[in-house]
């Protein structure tokens, strides 16, 4: 649709101002990875509260705004192997890169950090080069 | 309380946004990656949009010496390029296109994305579980055979 960009636009900016709470507040940065990972390895320590109720929001306010749309669908692949090797690579990349399209994207290269934009880069020309593969050559998704 | 209240509101914001922008449908991110295909530029609109607000909030903490209820702020950036984040930005990126899914959009998607978005989820947590043990053996030098 034509006004895809601008509803990206204003997603966008919401989820900069979400990132920039989380600064300015909480003294922390907002990677969806850093926040889940650390639950799950252990390593959140005394932040854990927090972490489990920002993940609660991410996950709320959707629901809350769902009736306002037609249709939502994410279209998620339908081939279970894709969905599981998928998941793997997101969850092990992320943490062994500590951060992901929220923490070294948003976060990172918005303060002009080496690794966010050496991070982000890595990650859209691994993209690419997986889609234009198992798209196009292989035609698994 | 008042960090638990900041918490909510900043991932009530970021769920909105990544739900509003399109992100959390995987043909949209995918399409992005597809520079080859019918590429769709709204990732790149998200992603600049985020980074208004972004940028502004670092450059006022820059003027802090704590956040606005007294924890301490980041450290400065680390410049170091290591194996860990190259190797690991290249695996995520890959599972990225292959799935269309990043963490963030993956759980603002639990409520409406089903099954399958469940099970990548769970794919994605042993992953992040997983990564530990890959990081140890990532930090031992390369031995020389």
């Amino acid at each position: 649709m034509e006004q895809d960009w601008i509803w990206g636009l204003i997603g966008g900016l919401l989820i900069g101002t979400g990132g920039a709470v989380y600064l300015l507040f909480n003294g922390r940065i907002m990677g969806a990875s850093g926040i889940i990972g650390g639950l799950i390895d252990g390593s959140a320590g005394n932040t854990k509260w927090e972490r489990i109720v920002f993940l609660a929001g991410v996950v709320l306010m959707p629901v809350i705004l769902q009736p306002l749309y037609h249709e939502v669908d994410p279209h998620i692949s339908e081939n279970l192997v894709v969905l599981v090797i998928a998941g793997l690579l997101v969850g092990a990349g992320t943490r062994l890169a500590n951060g992901c399209t929220s923490g070294h994207g948003v976060c990172g290269m918005s303060r002009l950090s080496v690794r966010g934009f050496a991070a982000t880069l890595t990650y859209i020309f691994a993209g690419g080069v997986g889609v234009l593969v198992f798209r196009h050559l292989l035609g698994v998704i | 309380m008042a960090r638990l209240l900041f918490a909510l509101i900043a991932g009530g914001l970021f769920g909105s946004g990544l739900f509003i922008s399109g992100m959390t449908d995987t043909t949209k991110v995918q399409g992005w990656l597809d520079v080859f295909g019918a590429w769709d530029p709204t990732l790149a609109f998200v992603m600049g949009g985020a980074m208004i607000p972004m940028a502004i909030a670092w450059l006022v903490a820059a003027r802090l010496r704590n956040s606005a209820l007294g924890t301490p702020l980041p450290p400065k950036s680390s410049t170091t390029i290591d194996r860990k984040l190259i190797l690991g930005s290249l695996l995520f990126g890959i599972g990225w296109g292959l799935a269309g899914l990043c963490p963030g959009p993956a759980i603002a998607s639990l409520s409406f994305g089903g099954p399958g978005l469940w099970i990548f989820v769970a794919a994605m947590l042993t992953g992040m579980a997983v990564a530990p043990f890959l990081r140890t053996r990532l930090d031992k030098p390369v031995a020389a055979e």
